[in-house]
């Protein structure tokens, strides 16, 4: 397949960056859309340019790391997948693929296709956790009983892999669904009820502070998300955030 | 409340605009079935709907809805525009390209430029009418009825207590009120004729009112208003409730399903009145 990029290349953080078109040939449909920009790498090596920074770990769906804003889309037109396992049978042969960074202003580009997700480490650190016995006497997690609906749902707000898609999405580059997945799994959790309370309150505080914006339930997140985390969890996330609010001390 | 988180975090923000906004729907209904009674045609619908609006501008109950609808109109514009204004901020540099109607309706997305139109008809409908109903500009309620052998016909206002006072009798003071012309003893109260202005406005010359030669405008721009309403109703109804967190698997299918009902139905109801009265 013969295709054309048109790539967001920035220099660092300060500078202005733009658009750069980059023809590219020989790419097979079931390549994976990071193995493309491997493809492109190497000419461009080759060739004695820069290569095109991207973020990448795992390379199988479960880290997090990959991005990427594809023809308008996070992680591409593709549903349910990240970046990495978008696969390039998704595009026509003469295709124009449009490539750019999550745009958030709580989410800076560090260098050209890299930003720093920075932001939802410290929304976690501030609340993201639950505290547990550590001087040898752990209870067993499994000891405490919990029902097979909550534990599903715990589970599937669990999923979430924090790539940002989410904000990337938004109109508004609101973090809702990323941070009502993190309350959600913990707050539908016995182990999760003892900082309730305050957990809500903190993690809403500081995605505030990091500059994201306001949900208007346009629901772009959900659908976007490669783990399909559900707006259920930005509703219970509203009730939490009520209960916390008129009640905590 | 701790941390004065009331009106400073995004969500409670957001529990405003939920609340308020429910609350503006309804006021649609309210006012809506109160317009429905332009349907009634001739001296008894004028009547009814004159005798209304007395009583909308009266109740004390009444009177404090009111109040509470200004109130919830003035909050949920200014929020909106403070939360409208942090979230252009979370974006300062725009996507190329971006597939925005893949993922989500145009409706959700525009609701601050759909809500700033929203606003501005609403400015413009309360010169048209409240402003008329409470600061002057309006005819009071009289009615003609021929007299045998009399070279024209009689004039007659109708008071609040169901009387009928020659016009020629008394003397208006305080736009409403009727004195006798030579006792300074009130006799009665008027009703001010908002259902002629209402006519006029909308090109039927009724009572005294002459017709509004740019009734097609207005006819226009209230239609085009109700559109705009639908459009904003149909996304923010539902989202009202996952707002305030009222989300689940049975019940939110039918909050959807009561959405967009409302949304289609009663903005076009209120379309209907303008054009009905235009076109009848």
């Amino acid at each position: 397949m013969k295709l054309t990029l048109k790539i967001w290349r920035q220099k660092g953080p300060s500078d202005k960056g733009q658009m750069v078109t980059y023809p590219i040939d020989n790419i097979d449909g079931d390549m994976s859309f990071l193995e493309m920009m491997d493809i492109l790498n190497e000419e461009l090596i080759v060739k004695g340019e820069d290569p095109v920074a991207f973020d990448h770990d795992c390379r199988e769906g479960i880290c997090g790391m990959c991005s990427l804003f594809i023809n308008g889309e996070a992680h591409g037109p593709d549903r349910a997948v990240t970046t990495c396992q978008l696969h390039m049978r998704k595009f026509n042969d003469g295709d124009t693929i449009y490539i750019e960074p999550w745009r958030a202003k709580a989410f800076p580009v560090i260098k050209d296709l890299v930003v720093n997700r920075g932001a939802f480490d410290r929304i976690m650190a501030s609340g993201g956790f639950v505290s547990v016995n550590t001087s040898g006497n752990t209870v067993d997690a499994n000891a405490i009983p919990v029902s097979k609906i909550d534990a599903d749902k715990a589970f599937e707000a669990a999923t979430c892999i924090g790539c940002g898609a989410c904000v990337a999405s938004c109109v508004n580059a609101s973090a809702m669904l990323f941070v009502s997945a993190k309350v959600s799994q913990l707050a539908l959790l016995p182990q999760g009820q003892v900082e309730a309370k305050q957990r809500v309150l903190n993690m809403v505080q500081t995605m505030d502070e990091e500059g994201f914006g306001n949900c208007t339930n346009t629901g772009a997140c959900a659908v976007e998300c490669p783990k399909e985390i559900s707006l259920d969890n930005i509703a219970r996330m509203n009730r939490e955030y009520f209960k916390g609010m008129i009640s905590a001390e | 409340m701790s941390k004065s988180v009331l009106l400073k975090s995004s969500i409670a923000k957001k529990y405003w605009m939920a609340f308020t906004g429910l609350f503006l729907c309804l006021f649609l209904v309210g006012h809506l079935l109160g317009n429905l009674q332009l349907f009634a045609s001739g001296e008894e619908g004028r009547r009814a709907f004159n005798e209304y609006a007395y009583f909308m501008q009266h109740n004390p109950l009444i009177k404090v809805m009111s109040y509470v609808t200004y109130l919830s109109i003035l909050f949920h514009a200014i929020d909106g525009i403070l939360l409208a204004v942090q979230n252009k901020k979370a974006r300062p540099v725009q996507y190329a390209v971006n597939n925005a109607a893949s993922n989500s309706s145009s409706a959700s997305r525009k609701m601050a430029v759909l809500g700033s139109i929203i606003l501005i008809f609403i400015v413009t409908h309360m010169v048209n009418f409240w402003a008329k109903m409470h600061f002057g500009g309006l005819n009071l309620h009289k009615v003609e009825i021929s007299v045998p052998n009399a070279p024209k016909p009689q004039e007659l206002y109708i008071t609040t207590n169901q009387n009928y006072i020659p016009v020629e009798q008394v003397e208006v003071r305080d736009e409403t009120m009727f004195y006798n012309k030579e006792v300074n003893i009130k006799i009665g109260e008027g009703y001010k004729d908002l259902h002629s202005a209402v006519m006029a406005f909308f090109g039927k010359e009724a009572h005294g009112m002459k017709a509004n030669p740019l009734a097609w405008l207005g006819v226009l721009l209230y239609t085009i208003a109700m559109a705009v309403l639908s459009f904003h109703l149909m996304h923010g109804f539902a989202a009202a409730f996952q707002t305030l967190g009222l989300r689940h698997p049975r019940y939110t299918p039918i909050i959807a399903n009561v959405g967009k009902a409302f949304s289609i139905v009663v903005p076009a109801l209120f379309a209907i009145i303008p054009l009905y009265i235009f076109f009848s």
